[in-house]
């Protein structure tokens, strides 16, 4: 009996305490969140805030928002408008800018923001111990890459230096053509040194935050939302859009458009946050926006293996693509097919033909290179991130060289981190890949191939393309230097083909044009939260 | 009693240690890195620098005595992925959410799982025992998976009762609850049953039943608090696997817990995460395996703590 008692009791009182439990969780979790101004669907949750270090696309969504650079992007097309600088001069040589920054310039926080701030804020990205993967993008200022490689130690000798608390001097290597465009992007932004000086890697969490771009950071919950609020202190305050933003990360494209659909977010971006299984009907939808964007679908050989090492056989493979059918049966987004690397838009250059799908010229290609109807051929593997549509490309690509060629690779899926460190080890034949631009020049895309750049990745050296890519940014005409940039092109994708590219990716952005304004396509498919506002 | 959970509590110890030795080591026998990406650091001595901030490039056995160090400091080192959150700053933002929808889950299943095995048993043989056993495999054959997107479907996007998904109030919590609680209140309510059978039929219900004990008395008083073991030491385990999270409802229903974070970082090779998540995981069940024994030994006399 006392047993019995004694259980009940305690089973009362675990009860108790689990009620206790519930009733103080619903009292938790029942104070409403009040539903921003604006709600965002943004794709992965952000690695990183800080503009030195982050490096994808909802990162310097948010990022972008509340830090701003000398120059900010024009929503429309994504150009660089006057941002903190209310003007510049370029010398005749294009290879010195002088920036004048705006009287009323001011952190969130009241303190003025000075060229000082500039000069910190870059030094920043390039300092060895920040160790930014965008420090590359600064490279075009002068010893800015000695000074990153640890070869120049003294920061004064880096070509920006304030010339007073408003004016900024820039001295280039070459006449960089999209610098300007650089300069709005995030790791040239200007970032707060009171605080990062003294908290480190931790100054996210500082409150407030001061920030110097159309918002202010509220809060950053992970996998919740981060919520920024209109700076009030901007240069250009009376012109941001909305209140109070969220930017939200999506783990399923299906969620996403869940919430989408019951009004739970306003806007989705990323083409991973919309499902494609629905595209066919999404398509067809006033809310539904599909645009060209600076960005290619290709994949690498590796060309320190055999017998990728030989041209003709990368030709052959290459010419044995029916790209038509690749974008219509299995991306089916109106891509575009490309035998060339550079995205058209990217500024005024044309890329120039790459080689045509003729299986029969890639038969004799494959015989000449001592494969005649793939005898001799060793099975090779085509590795690729684990991704349904990845796979449904791979499979087509299987059948297109078995089919054309007699000769038979091996899918590998593999995961994200592994399927890089594949590539930076070059421990792979064939490797699915992707490059988007983070400016609107041809550079962005062929600069990747060059002999030391880091992503390079398929082993490839070439000491013409690389001294052709030197020479054109040598030259400040433009229309010179895209002549120079398109044999570079042509070099890769005509006679060495390092690659095998597939096609030019489409943008797609879902928002209904009737309840938001202010927000725009653009082939960067970069939009600046400060103009979009939710009508009702 | 006192003495027992005294010893086991310091047992905690060296197995935490082992646990965290042993997580720390395997993570590093997967293939791949944290700073594997598309976008490589625009030189080599970058990465260097990366690594050395992380102290990636020493040895493992010091860069785990580093580790322990911290532990031991009760820091849990930096993300590797979130670069500005610490391995704390995750645990102290995502474990209460993962509490709230764990524990309501933990009720929910309990609430429904409880009720149903016991009268399940009671009525053996009976209509209401064939629906109830349907129902409690129905609910087990349908996981999560399933589950989610259906309830949504049904009560987010057609009749608007609740909210898709995120957090926000109670209301946004009625979905991610019933899809994880009812899966487990199946399983429980099969374990309930059998308990419940087992007791029934056992001699001293029998002899209680022939000395003219009342049928509720007789079920409630003497075979319920024994019918209920066999879900009492399911609930520790399964009481810690809810409370860390799950990231199948978490993902459906976009819910910030601990589940995302388990999985994101092992995929992410976030080295600190990882292990940090699996020494909060191991804590907990220890914990729980331990209140469980005790309230094992608190309902029946016949167990003995040593």
């Amino acid at each position: 009996m006392l047993i019995l008692r004694n259980t009940l009791e305690s089973l009362s009182g675990v009860f108790r305490f689990l009620l206790f439990c519930l009733a103080l969780c619903l009292a938790g979790c029942s104070k409403m969140e009040e539903r921003a101004d604006l709600v965002i669907c943004n794709g992965k949750e952000p690695e990183s805030l800080d503009p030195a270090i982050l490096t994808g696309m909802p990162d310097g969504r948010v990022a972008l928002a509340l830090f701003e650079g000398l120059t900010r992007y024009d929503p429309k097309d994504s150009s660089p408008l006057p941002g903190l600088a209310e003007r510049w001069e370029i010398s005749e040589d294009g290879k010195t800018y002088t920036f004048f920054i705006r009287a009323n310039a001011v952190w969130s926080t009241g303190e003025p923001i000075t060229a000082h701030d500039f000069v910190w804020s870059w030094l920043r990205v390039l300092h060895p111990d920040t160790a930014a993967d965008y420090a590359g993008n600064l490279y075009y200022i002068k010893n800015a890459e000695a000074f990153n490689t640890g070869k120049l130690t003294n920061a004064a000798e880096v070509g920006v230096q304030a010339l007073n608390e408003r004016t900024l001097k820039v001295d280039l290597v070459n006449p960089t053509p999209f610098f300007l465009e650089l300069c709005a992007f995030s790791p040239q932004t200007v970032v707060p040194r009171q605080v990062i000086e003294k908290h480190g890697d931790r100054w996210l969490h500082v409150r407030p935050l001061p920030s110097s771009g159309a918002y202010e950071l509220v809060y950053w919950r992970l996998n919740d939302r981060i919520r920024v609020k209109k700076n009030m202190r901007y240069w250009d305050a009376q012109n941001t859009a909305s209140e109070v933003v969220d930017f939200v990360p999506v783990n399923t494209a299906t969620t996403a458009i869940n919430l989408y659909e019951t009004k739970q977010v306003d806007i989705i971006w990323d083409k991973d946050s919309i499902p494609s299984e629905l595209l066919p009907v999404l398509r067809k939808r006033p809310d539904f926006h599909r645009f060209p964007v600076l960005g290619t679908y290709f994949y690498r050989y590796n060309v320190t293996r055999k017998p990728f090492d030989d041209p003709r056989v990368r030709k052959a493979l290459s010419m044995a693509i029916d790209r038509k059918k690749i974008v219509e049966k299995i991306t089916a987004g109106g891509e575009l097919p490309a035998n060339f690397l550079v995205p058209p838009n990217s500024g005024k250059y044309r890329s120039p033909e790459g080689l045509p799908y003729d299986p029969e010229a890639a038969r004799k290609l494959l015989a000449e290179a001592g494969f005649p109807d793939g005898k001799g051929f060793r099975r090779f593997s085509y590795i690729f991130n684990t991704s349904r549509e990845h796979q449904r490309i791979a499979v087509e690509l299987q059948e297109m060289w078995r089919k054309e060629l007699n000769i038979h690779v091996d899918l590998k899926s593999v995961e994200w981190n592994v399927f890089f460190r594949f590539q930076t080890e070059l421990d792979y034949d064939l490797a699915r890949s992707s490059w988007f631009a983070d400016y609107s020049d041809p550079n962005t895309f062929l600069d990747l191939f060059m002999s030391n750049n880091p992503n390079n990745r398929t082993g490839w050296r070439n000491e013409r393309y690389d001294t052709l890519l030197r020479e054109a940014n040598g030259l400040s005409d433009a229309v010179a230097r895209e002549k120079v940039l398109q044999q570079a092109e042509a070099l890769m994708v005509r006679d060495e083909l390092p690659i095998g590219p597939l096609f030019i990716y489409q943008g797609f952005n879902i928002w209904d044009p009737e309840r938001i304004t202010g927000a725009y396509t653009n082939p960067r498919d970069e939009h600046p939260t400060r103009t979009i506002k939710r009508l009702k | 009693m006192i003495r027992y959970i005294i010893r086991r509590v310091l047992f905690l110890v060296p197995m935490l240690f082992l646990i965290s030795m042993l997580a720390f080591a395997l993570v590093r026998v997967a293939p791949g890195g944290p700073f594997d990406k598309n976008r490589r650091p625009a030189s080599p001595e970058v990465e260097k620098r990366l690594l050395a901030k992380y102290h990636l490039d020493k040895p493992l056995w010091r860069q785990y005595l580093h580790y322990l160090g911290g532990i031991l400091q009760g820091d849990f080192g930096p993300s590797l992925k979130q670069r500005h959150h610490s391995v704390n700053d995750i645990i102290a933002e995502a474990l209460p959410v993962s509490l709230v929808l764990g524990g309501l889950s933990f009720s929910l299943a309990m609430g429904i799982g409880i009720p149903l095995g016991f009268y399940t048993a009671i009525g053996k043989g009976k209509l209401f025992d064939y629906t109830g056993t349907f129902i409690s495999i129905l609910f087990i054959c349908v996981p999560g998976l399933v589950l989610g997107p259906l309830l949504v479907m049904i009560f987010a996007i057609q009749l608007r009762w609740f909210p898709v998904g995120m957090l926000g109030s109670a209301w946004h919590l009625v979905l991610p609850v019933l899809t994880l609680g009812i899966y487990f209140s199946g399983r429980i309510a099969r374990l309930m049953r059998e308990g419940m059978l087992n007791v029934l039929y056992s001699e001293f219900i029998m002899t209680a039943r022939s000395k003219g004990l009342s049928e509720t008395r007789l079920l409630w008083k003497h075979a319920f608090p024994l019918a209920i073991a066999p879900v009492l030491s399911y609930s520790g385990p399964l009481l810690a696997d809810l409370l860390t999270g799950s990231f199948v409802v978490e993902t459906i229903f976009q819910i910030p817990g601990l589940g995302i974070h388990l999985v994101n970082s092992s995929l992410s090779r976030d080295y600190p995460v990882i292990v940090g998540l699996v020494i909060l995981y191991a804590f907990l069940l220890m914990l729980l395996n331990l209140l469980v024994d005790v309230i094992h030994a608190w309902i029946d006399p016949r167990v003995q703590l040593a």
